[in-house]
């Protein structure tokens, strides 16, 4: 008699998603999903309102990456307003929004590694759900916690200064930025008091890429093998190779490191690129059309980028990037948990791009905005946190928005996460009758490696407990379990 | 009378979502009535979500006042004090200010006295603006928290320590 255990929502991931796993009357895992209750509505909400207004609205999306909606939308605007397709811009603009986006990347990839990675490790994925929590880590590790508020602090502050608040910023506009920085902000950001200050941010960095290192050296058969699985991988990257979370091409390698994306311009990404709906659930399945469903979809996100691009263009995240690159002999990293590893490593970038940027003087003078030939129909791409992320729009000769196509990346990331959890439930559930808290978080970590934010879709209001439902293959409950 | 406070009050939600705005419409009514009053020592702050670097916001305050929109069953708002929780459920990007309170106590050994003003809110669409009955509450929450403020030590003695 075949089974489905449901897992749902799933905790400390944002908004709301299930996870059912079926087994078979010889206690085999037959499938495996995850499925999304994702709220399509936004893309038809943004229709008939005038263009310039998008960049503040899709903040609306989500109140968890505000900023790489607000970006990647303003560069498909900046193509509308005709000042071109991301490197078009006065060099205050392009910096401006390049700060922006690197203390939002900052803020982001710290908080998810002590508020979500550091009690996995320190208290085990089997580990007491009482203390395996940031409140945990408090109470044991207070300076690592300290360290995680206030990386996420300073990302916030960044933000502030260049967004110009924290609630549906206004600073990236249709063809640029509507402020410089000040001399007194950039002084803060540079040599602000201790801890808040540049060199702090990216010694702690350092130090977060060696905890993660040095637990891996501890730990290599559950880092390596926990959820590995051969895929494509997809991001920007800059037109030279080198990783640029901001603006470039696009470009996909296979598990073995072939190009099957060549540098493409993203302006034309629907050549490339194609989304399948399927009945279970609300989220799309994007593939390289090229490719097919079964064999062309792709990872996004921190481990994807690094499989992607050449080199890191800042000394240390190149450094360590030689190091992730020769643990898997400068072929692809498909294992998951490697995800952890990229994502500090792009932490520490993100540190040193932002020192970069706080020393460039065009931050603090020079022109706001350039505009061009108007055009009716842009693309803006940015590589988020979480992964590359795509906003379309076309608009009227009345400026009015008549078309909006928004890929995000969790969307991206929709198979990647199925085939994790897949992974996950034969290696910790096969033969299994009864659902343990080391079973369930199994599922979790799998799937909170990719840091999947729901939110872009579902309100974020509710509460997410956990849920736990076994299934014979008739959809009859015959176990539940919650938390 | 109020210089000699330091007092906090953040409200958080999102704006967008109609009535998740509530707490960030208290803040834009209350920072406007202090500043009128020309009232010292009381700071506003508003966001999205609350979030773990919010612990170090709290920690040298004398009174900490959180702001959200409720989709609970209440009158129309509620003032409640604020207990440490180690509850872990919550998203991975937004935080209880039980949780708030709890990391401050074990990052920072401080518990500031800290309240949590819930007002009743009832839609939640991709769009601006409160609702009617939202705004009501508005309305009579602002009251009480300008009574409040006048005399905020009473919110400070009336806090109980856990």
């Amino acid at each position: 008699m075949e089974q489905k255990i449901t897992i749902e929502p799933v905790t400390r991931v944002e908004g709301h998603g299930k996870v059912t796993i079926h087994i078979d009357d010889e206690g085999q895992i037959s499938q495996s999903r995850l499925h999304i209750v994702e709220f399509r509505g936004f893309e038809r909400f943004v229709q008939g309102r005038p263009y310039w207004e998008a960049p503040v609205l899709v903040q609306r999306l989500c109140g968890i990456c505000p900023v790489s909606h607000h970006l990647a939308a303003a560069k498909a605007l900046d193509v509308i307003v005709g000042a071109g397709t991301g490197d078009g811009l006065t060099p205050t603009g392009e910096k401006m929004r390049r700060l922006m986006h690197y203390g939002q990347t900052f803020q982001s990839h710290a908080l998810h590694f002590f508020h979500l990675v550091s009690p996995d490790l320190l208290f085990g994925v089997d580990g007491d759900p009482a203390i395996r929590n940031i409140i945990g880590v408090a109470k044991k590790y207070p300076d690592l916690a300290v360290q995680g508020v206030m990386m996420r602090k300073y990302g916030q502050e960044i933000i502030k200064a260049t967004a110009g608040k924290k609630i549906h910023g206004t600073g990236a506009i249709p063809g640029g930025i509507n402020k410089h920085l000040t001399q007194e902000e950039k002084d803060s950001f540079l040599n602000g008091a201790d801890p808040l200050n540049i060199d702090k941010m990216i010694a702690w960095s350092i130090d977060a890429v060696n905890f993660l290192k040095d637990y891996h050296k501890k730990n290599k058969e559950f880092i390596d093998g926990f959820a590995a699985f051969p895929s494509n991988h997809l991001s920007l990257v800059r037109k030279d190779g080198a990783l640029d979370l901001y603006h470039g091409v696009l470009r996909a390698v296979d598990a073995d490191g072939k190009k099957i994306l060549h540098d493409v311009d993203y302006q034309d990404y629907l050549e490339y690129i194609n989304e399948e709906v399927r009945d279970w659930s609300y989220m799309k399945f994007p593939f390289l059309t090229e490719y097919g469903k079964k064999d062309g979809w792709y990872r996004v996100g921190p481990l994807a980028r690094l499989n992607t691009c050449d080199f890191i263009p800042t000394p240390l995240a190149q450094k360590e990037f030689e190091e992730f690159k020769a643990y898997t002999k400068g072929k692809p990293n498909n294992m998951s948990m490697h995800m952890h590893w990229a994502r500090l490593i792009e932490l520490l970038h993100s540190a040193e791009m932002i020192k970069d940027l706080l020393n460039d003087p065009d931050l603090m003078s020079g022109d706001l905005v350039i505009k061009g030939e108007k055009k009716n129909e842009g693309v803006g791409l940015i590589e988020a946190p979480r992964g590359t992320l795509f906003h379309h729009y076309r608009i009227n000769e009345h400026d009015q928005i008549t078309m909006a196509n928004l890929i995000v990346s969790t969307t991206n990331n929709n198979q990647p996460m199925n085939e994790a959890v897949n992974h996950v439930a034969k290696e910790v559930m096969t033969g299994q009758k009864k659902i343990t808290e080391g079973m369930m978080n199994a599922v979790e970590v799998a799937i909170r490696a990719y840091d999947p934010c729901l939110s872009c879709a579902t309100h974020a209001l509710g509460q997410m407990p956990l849920e736990l439902i076994l299934v014979d293959k008739n959809n009859q409950v015959i176990d539940r379990k919650r938390k | 009378m109020h210089q000699d406070y330091n007092i906090l009050i953040y409200g958080y939600g999102n704006p967008g979502r109609q009535d998740d705005g509530l707490g960030n419409a208290m803040i834009e009514k209350l920072e406007s009535w202090v500043k009128s009053q020309k009232m010292k020592g009381i700071h506003f702050d508003s966001n999205y979500q609350l979030n773990i670097e919010d612990a170090a916001e709290i920690a040298k305050r004398d009174l900490v006042i959180f702001v959200d929109a409720s989709t609970e069953d209440i009158d129309d708002f509620i003032l409640t004090q604020v207990n440490a929780s180690t509850d872990v459920a919550f998203t991975s990007h937004a935080a209880s200010p039980g949780y708030i309170v709890g990391l401050c106590k074990d990052i920072y050994k401080t518990i500031p006295p800290t309240w949590l003003l819930h007002i009743r809110g009832y839609e939640w669409e991709f769009k601006e603006g409160l609702s009617t009955k939202a705004k009501q509450n508005l309305e009579d929450a602002y009251e009480l928290m300008k009574e409040k403020l006048e005399n905020p030590q009473e919110l400070i003695d009336a806090f109980e320590p856990f």
